[in-house]
């Protein structure tokens, strides 16, 4: 049984021009131990997806699926309390700014701590030695001493180690992970993504980090999900969707990165034409299509989904023409 | 042939820190004899992390902030005896967040406008006439004239970010981080864009990023800095295909490009960025340096010419 499992996830928010239909129907699965990378530009509704799992969305958001299934338990119509121990327990978040996410007030010691103390029947010590562990893990060195500074005392890097350390506390089947290195530096931001990665393996956990650092994905993740207006528009092992991207979208946004060997310095990139639909209106058909160089009138009419090959999926009416000629 | 319109001569900034109240002030050293030329019609990058004094030079380079040391030269005049005015007639800034820097109260019109209501340029018919060319120039539809900033999309904020600074007719744009806050298809826009405008205008960008990518597809020349100097520069091609600097490798190292057959690259740098207030003695990366010996405490590296620039390593010698 998957980890995790999303079918039609939808999350619509009222705002004074209507309502926002924010994310359209997402579907996907997570097995234990691997990595989804979720791609898309702001605004097509990957870091909402990942709140509505912690049920952390905004209060207006109203939030909808068919099934929302982690672990075996039914997230739809858990108890508040349910909810509680399975954040910062069984699933937890690392987000992009770690200034903003750890409290200034308290030294990471004690806001390691918490969430072991919060969770497990343990001791002060016993929380301690497991916070100075996971440090010295993610790379911190004299972890001892840095229990006792606050955040401000840290550099950005450290800062985001003290998050990943956190997220760890209690051993967590599943760690989302909301542009963990964006707010870094390029020599810092693999570092990180090391110990993420090492870390993900040595406790077998289960990840999904949103980027929109198409050089990150291809690094780190098994699978990739590429999300445009709400919907994800393929999905398939990082391998696959690399080498072969099946969806305009997808290789609209891989033309658009400058790439030693791909692009020529100082000539034209790639670019998408258009700008990213408002989600406000009912949207019939592909959202993509105004935008695609492809596009035909049966693209107006409905939201295609298909298999390319047993594990990658695209949708686009182009790729099943493709698919049928072949 | 080339004509030198920015040059940097040993310019230094330092600024004191308050260390608490009863101990005296210490020094941070942003800038540190840092010498170059930037040529007309030439894309100059500058590239480092951050705290490495990227945006400080581009704060002392558009009259901000005035060197402690050293002298800025505009086509071989010292800014310092130019009028601030003047300076901003042929340097104008395009800076990271178009979220930030234009005014959430004023009009595309008004924001546009700003700098020739300020030098008293033309009167209001012309400058109606300037707006809406500079808005065809860079891409933005007219009925845009009268929106405010929250209406638009970062990357038409970038545009009138853009547009305000290129409506002065200015020789030289400071981009400090033009595409950081933008997404990546959005970023190809500008880039574009950018590059367009340079052919069009013969216009000189003074680029600051701390995206290599970007730079290598932007950039004639680049200037890696590390902690306030300059450890390398070369022309494009040269760095990015034979970085000499231990420092330039190691970035070099860390850009992660969107290819799944390769793994996460070790560059051996370590986590700790050094204190700028009491850097390392000698060579300022040594801590860092995977290659570093005993002399690089010591000894501070000096500019060492190569064929398309120079560099800064002791190592360099052998």
């Amino acid at each position: 049984m998957a980890l995790l499992e999303i079918q039609n996830l939808t999350i619509d928010i009222p705002t004074s021009g209507g309502l926002l239909h924010a994310v359209r129907g997402v579907s996907l699965s997570l097995e234990r131990g691997k990595t989804l990378a979720i791609v898309g530009e702001s605004g097509s509704g990957k870091s909402l997806s990942s709140l509505a799992l912690m049920d952390l969305l905004p209060r207006r958001a109203v939030r909808r699926a068919d099934a929302l299934r982690f672990n075996g338990v039914d997230l739809m119509c858990a108890t508040e309390r349910q909810k509680q121990d399975l954040r910062g327990n069984r699933m937890a978040m690392i987000f992009q700014e770690p200034m903003t996410s750890l409290n200034p007030a308290f030294t990471i010691g004690d806001q390691l701590c918490e969430v072991l103390l919060r969770h497990r029947k343990v001791s002060r010590t016993e929380a301690r030695d497991r916070a100075v562990m996971l440090l010295e893990k993610a790379g911190i060195t004299s972890a001892g001493t840095r229990l006792g500074q606050y955040p401000h005392q840290l550099s950005g890097g450290l800062r985001q180690r003290v998050m990943i350390s956190m997220a760890l506390m209690c051993e967590p089947d599943l760690i989302i992970a909301d542009e963990p290195t964006t707010a870094l530096d390029v020599t810092i931001q693999a570092q990180i993504l090391r110990v993420l990665r090492d870390l993900q393996s040595e406790f077998g956990m289960a990840m999904i980090l949103i980027t929109h650092d198409l050089g990150v994905v291809a690094r780190i993740a098994d699978d990739v999900g590429v999300m445009y207006a709400g919907r994800l528009v393929e999905t398939g092992p990082a391998a696959k969707v690399f080498t072969t991207p099946g969806h305009p979208y997808t290789r609209g946004l891989m033309d658009c990165i400058p790439t030693p060997g791909r692009t020529k310095p100082g000539e034209r990139l790639g670019a998408i034409p258009g700008q990213v639909p408002n989600l406000v209106e009912e949207l019939r058909g592909c959202a993509f299509r105004e935008r695609c160089g492809q596009s035909r009138s049966a693209c107006g009419e409905s939201f295609p989904d298909l298999w390319l090959a047993d594990d990658h999926r695209v949708a686009c009416l182009s790729g099943q023409s493709a698919e049928n000629a072949a | 042939m080339s004509e030198t319109v920015l040059e940097l001569s040993g310019v230094c900034k330092t600024y004191p820190i308050s260390q608490g109240m009863f101990r005296p002030k210490a020094t941070l050293t942003a800038v540190n004899g840092v010498s170059l030329k930037v040529e007309r019609g030439e894309v100059f990058a500058l590239v480092g992390e951050s705290g490495s004094g990227k945006s400080t030079i581009a704060r002392m380079l558009l009259g901000l902030t005035p060197p402690s040391a050293g002298e800025i030269l505009i086509s071989g005049v010292p800014i310092a005896k130019t009028n601030r005015r003047k300076v901003a007639r042929r340097i104008q800034p395009v800076f990271q967040d178009p979220y930030s820097s234009l005014n959430p109260r004023k009009t595309i019109a008004d924001l546009i406008a700003l700098p020739l209501v300020v030098h008293k340029i033309g009167d209001h018919a012309e400058r109606q006439s300037r707006i809406s060319h500079m808005l065809d120039v860079v891409g933005l539809p007219k009925r845009l004239i009268d929106a405010t900033p929250d209406q638009l999309s970062g990357g038409q904020r970038q545009r009138v970010a853009i547009a305000r600074a290129l409506v002065m007719r200015p020789e030289v744009l400071i981009c400090d981080e033009p595409t950081s806050a933008l997404d990546v298809s959005v970023q190809a826009q500008i880039l574009n864009l950018l590059l367009d405008l340079k052919n069009e205008f013969g216009l000189t960008y003074f680029f600051i990023s701390h995206n290599l990518a970007v730079i290598e597809h932007i950039a004639d020349r680049v200037a890696v800095m590390y902690l306030g100097r300059v450890v390398e520069e070369r022309r494009r091609a040269g760095l990015f295909e034979d970085a000499c600097h231990p420092y330039t490798q190691a970035l070099l190292e860390s850009v992660l490009t969107p290819d799944p057959s390769l793994g996460l690259p070790e560059n051996g740098l370590g986590g700790s960025f050094p204190n700028p207030i009491s850097p390392p003695s000698g060579c300022a990366f040594h801590p860092r340096c995977a290659r570093a010996e005993s002399r690089c405490k010591v000894d501070s590296p000096p500019p060492r010419e190569i064929a398309d620039g120079f560099a800064s390593c002791l190592l360099l010698n052998r």
